[in-house]
């Protein structure tokens, strides 16, 4: 898998930090190990110490601690996000590095993976190299995905090994679909040299022709174009059978339909090295949101219908979809306040990532906290080889507090995200996030949170 | 009191009784019933971003009909070529004071878009390939005139469906009112899922009709054949074209509708399209009793309301006080 890259320790100017910080009394989720279990955890610098279980002593070498007592409130790994949009450099309107990673920051993501079609592409490692810099004031941890093709045009290779020298973890020409079945074959067999997986958007452009929504009775009703599943179905297939001739780990992005799941099921049974990922509105939405015309509901995978979104939620459950990953892609409000035929696709989702899925999951479809935070930590992680998504004695100090069970009613004007592009606008979620620390470092913290720090008390 | 909410955009959201409601009011429109100054003082826009003589000339006719001065929008020389979005057109035309917003767009849903951002009232006159629900009217007042009624006839549309907008206005309006609605043309051209919103799909047309009581052909445009929805407008006759012949498949009496303009020689043959049969200009001349009845139901009579508020709110205080 993708070695390599550190990750860009977040240093953001100001943030509140203690030299030593003490988690009283959380319950300590960390899905990697199992762990489940009220205790302490002590973080020293930017690394966990310790984690006692209730009643154990600390070490108390350390200096001054900062203690809060988290009684009734959850620890758990920093959310990993591998498909965002970060839209730095060149769009930066909808947003940038740092308000992105705020945005993340605040919906409980301390890794973030940002695809490449940014102005210009990641195609080049001068790309990759201001993207670290510019993330080293960044609130979270960045890794920036390399394009497979030049330009994303998909007809020459981008130069993938100078990619990765300059820290690229994984490949993707995110947002299109690389036609050229022997391009993507050579792409794959060259990737697969560095270890590096191959994410890929699967929609055969001839049979989406131009959809704007799914197609089915919805899209007939509207009079709007339609994109047919058979448009994701058809490129996924293929690209099965390309991954399964290489040997390279394809990681099929946003899947939407239960076709889709049935054919990366079959896929995993015959040992092909397939991943996946779905995001959040496909877990809860169906086509039929739609239904006002409102571009906000207007994404790239289309929202399909009830029995696809059954069927994601089977193919997660069982394995067959590995993550949750949002697609968090942001856009100005001038560029969404426009005909449904116009705007552009996509939805921002950092801010209630991790409220969709506790909501979903959890409280709606009874999985243990700890399975469905094995989807937003330590699966994606482990699928591009990031050392995150883990809660372990001498790991990065990169942690959610948050409270499964606080409803909050999501308000886009809130957001930190530069755009408001949400479909979840107005609803009540059950699962919130308090409190974000990224390398030992409060880069989120909710007033609620701040009440209960006990003490600065020296050792 | 109004039988619309603010609103016309399309017939799917409307009940049978406010259409039934609207037909009725068509009817006084048609027999001069309805005061020539009813509308005086109000300013109705039309906004059209595609280009559409006919339906243009008959809302400007209605309105002018009603007492109400018309300004004729023109997208292509306007600010709309500087950029301006369509909701800050909108804003503006009612910020010059216009009542009605009459709105033909290349987009589905645009009129639901400017209705979400305006106070004013927004007639849609025809939205991408979603409704013309003012089109929608005209064609029940026809059927109604011409039968008596609309419930028990068999309807059969036959054309573009997916691409019509008329179709879906038609669509919903004939079978809102208890007529069958049969949707007949290429299966590349006729969605099926339509079926699940309750009309029927056949893509023959000699099964579609037998026992109609109405045909109605849409327009079939060539570049629907670019496309590689069509093989050939040749084909697209032998196939689908309402001729004499084909119309004695439905039944006797059984009459031709439609929106225009036509190609003759494409869907329909000119011995049925100017035939004893064909309500084809009875259909035009609806058009101008239904967009009055239309704008009179949402400009006059919502005024009427409007103007009763204040008075019932300051009696509230009154009372109040007392």
């Amino acid at each position: 898998m993708a070695g390599g890259a550190p990750g860009f320790p977040a240093a953001p100017p100001g943030a509140d930090r203690a030299a030593r910080l003490v988690l009283k009394n959380a319950r300590v989720v960390d899905p990697a190990s199992g762990l489940d279990a009220v205790a302490d955890v002590v973080v020293a610098e930017d690394r966990v110490r310790a984690i006692l279980p209730r009643g154990g002593s600390g070490p108390s070498d350390l200096g001054p601690a900062e203690i809060i007592d988290l009684s009734g409130l959850v620890v758990a790994p920093g959310l990993v996000d591998v498909h965002v949009h970060l839209r730095q450099p060149g769009q930066t309107h909808k947003e940038d590095i740092q308000s992105g990673t705020r945005a993340a920051a605040r919906g409980g993501v301390t890794t973030v993976v940002c695809m490449a079609n940014t102005t210009p592409p990641v195609d080049d490692p001068t790309v990759v190299a201001a993207i670290r810099e510019w993330s080293r004031s960044a609130s979270v941890r960045v890794y920036p995905v390399g394009a497979i093709t030049k330009g994303l045009e998909g007809r020459e290779l981008s130069p993938i090994g100078s990619l990765v020298a300059a820290g690229v973890v994984a490949l993707s020409d995110d947002g299109r679909w690389v036609q050229d079945a022997g391009l993507l074959r050579r792409a794959m067999v060259y990737a697969r040299n560095f270890g590096l997986p191959v994410l890929q958007h699967c929609e055969d452009p001839s049979l989406s022709a131009g959809g704007v929504m799914h197609e089915g009775e919805v899209s007939a009703r509207l009079g709007l174009r339609g994109s047919p599943r058979s448009a994701e179905e058809a490129a996924l297939a293929r690209d099965l059978v390309l991954a399964e001739e290489t040997g390279c780990h394809l990681h099929v992005q946003h899947v939407s339909t239960a076709g889709s799941v049935r054919l990366i099921r079959q896929a995993k049974e015959r040992g092909v090295p397939v991943t996946a990922e779905v995001t959040p509105h496909h877990l809860v939405l169906t086509h039929e949101a739609v239904e006002g015309y409102d571009p906000n509901f207007k994404m790239n995978p289309p929202l399909r219908e009830a029995d696809d979104v059954e069927a994601l939620l089977e193919g997660l459950q069982d394995g067959t979809i590995d993550c949750v990953a949002t697609d968090h892609a942001p856009h100005a409000p001038w560029e969404k306040m426009v005909e449904f035929d116009r705007a552009p696709f996509g939805v921002v989702g950092l801010e209630t990532l991790l409220a969709v899925v506790l909501t979903r999951l959890v409280h709606q479809r009874g999985w243990s906290l700890r399975d469905a935070l094995a989807r937003v930590t330590c699966v994606p992680a482990r699928i591009l080889g990031l050392d995150a998504g883990r809660l372990y004695e001498g790991g990065p100090a990169d942690l959610v507090v948050l409270d499964p069970e606080a409803e909050w009613v999501v308000r886009p004007e809130e957001f930190a995200s530069k755009s408001r592009n949400t479909p979840f606008a107005g609803w009540t979620l059950r699962g919130k996030v308090l409190g974000t620390l990224v390398a030992g470092r409060w880069v989120h913290a909710d007033e609620a949170l701040l009440r209960r720090r006990l003490a600065e008390v020296p050792s | 009191m109004s039988v619309l909410r603010g609103h016309l955009l399309g017939l799917e959201p409307l009940s049978p009784t406010q259409i039934l409601a609207l037909l009725d009011l068509a009817e006084e429109a048609a027999a001069g019933r309805l005061d020539p100054r009813s509308l005086e003082g109000r300013v109705v826009a039309n906004v059209f971003y595609e280009p559409s003589t006919r339906t243009r000339t008959s809302f400007e006719l209605a309105a002018r009909r009603l007492g109400a001065r018309v300004v004729n929008f023109d997208p292509e020389r306007s600010s709309v070529q500087k950029g301006e979005s369509l909701i800050d057109t909108a804003l503006t035309l009612e910020a010059m004071g216009t009542d009605a917003i009459v709105l033909r767009h290349p987009c589905s849903g645009a009129g639901q878009l400017v209705a979400r951002h305006v106070r004013c009232s927004v007639v849609n006159a025809g939205d991408g390939m979603h409704e013309h629900p003012t089109q929608g009217l005209l064609d029940l007042l026809t059927v109604r005139q011409a039968f008596g009624r609309i419930a028990g006839l068999r309807v059969v549309v036959v054309g573009d469906v997916l691409h019509s907008r008329v179709a879906r206005s038609a669509a919903w309006g004939f079978s809102k009112l208890g007529a069958e609605v049969v949707l007949c043309g290429p299966p590349t051209l006729v969605p099926r899922q339509l079926e699940q919103a309750g009309v029927r799909v056949c893509h023959r047309l000699e099964e579609a009709l037998e026992g109609a009581d109405v045909v109605m052909a849409l327009r079939v445009q060539v570049e629907r054949q670019a496309a590689g929805f069509l093989p050939s407008a040749g084909e697209y006759h032998r196939l689908y074209a309402v001729t004499p012949e084909r119309l004695r498949l439905a039944k006797p009496g059984a009459l031709f509708m439609h929106p225009g303009p036509m190609n003759l020689g494409v869907e329909v043959t000119p011995e049925v399209a100017y035939g004893a049969r064909s309500l084809v200009l009875r259909q035009v001349a609806n058009g101008v009793a239904v967009r009055m009845a239309v704008l009179y139901d949402l400009l006059a009579q919502q005024r009427a309301a409007a103007e009763v508020r204040p008075v019932e709110r300051t009696e509230l205080a009154l009372a109040g006080r007392v």
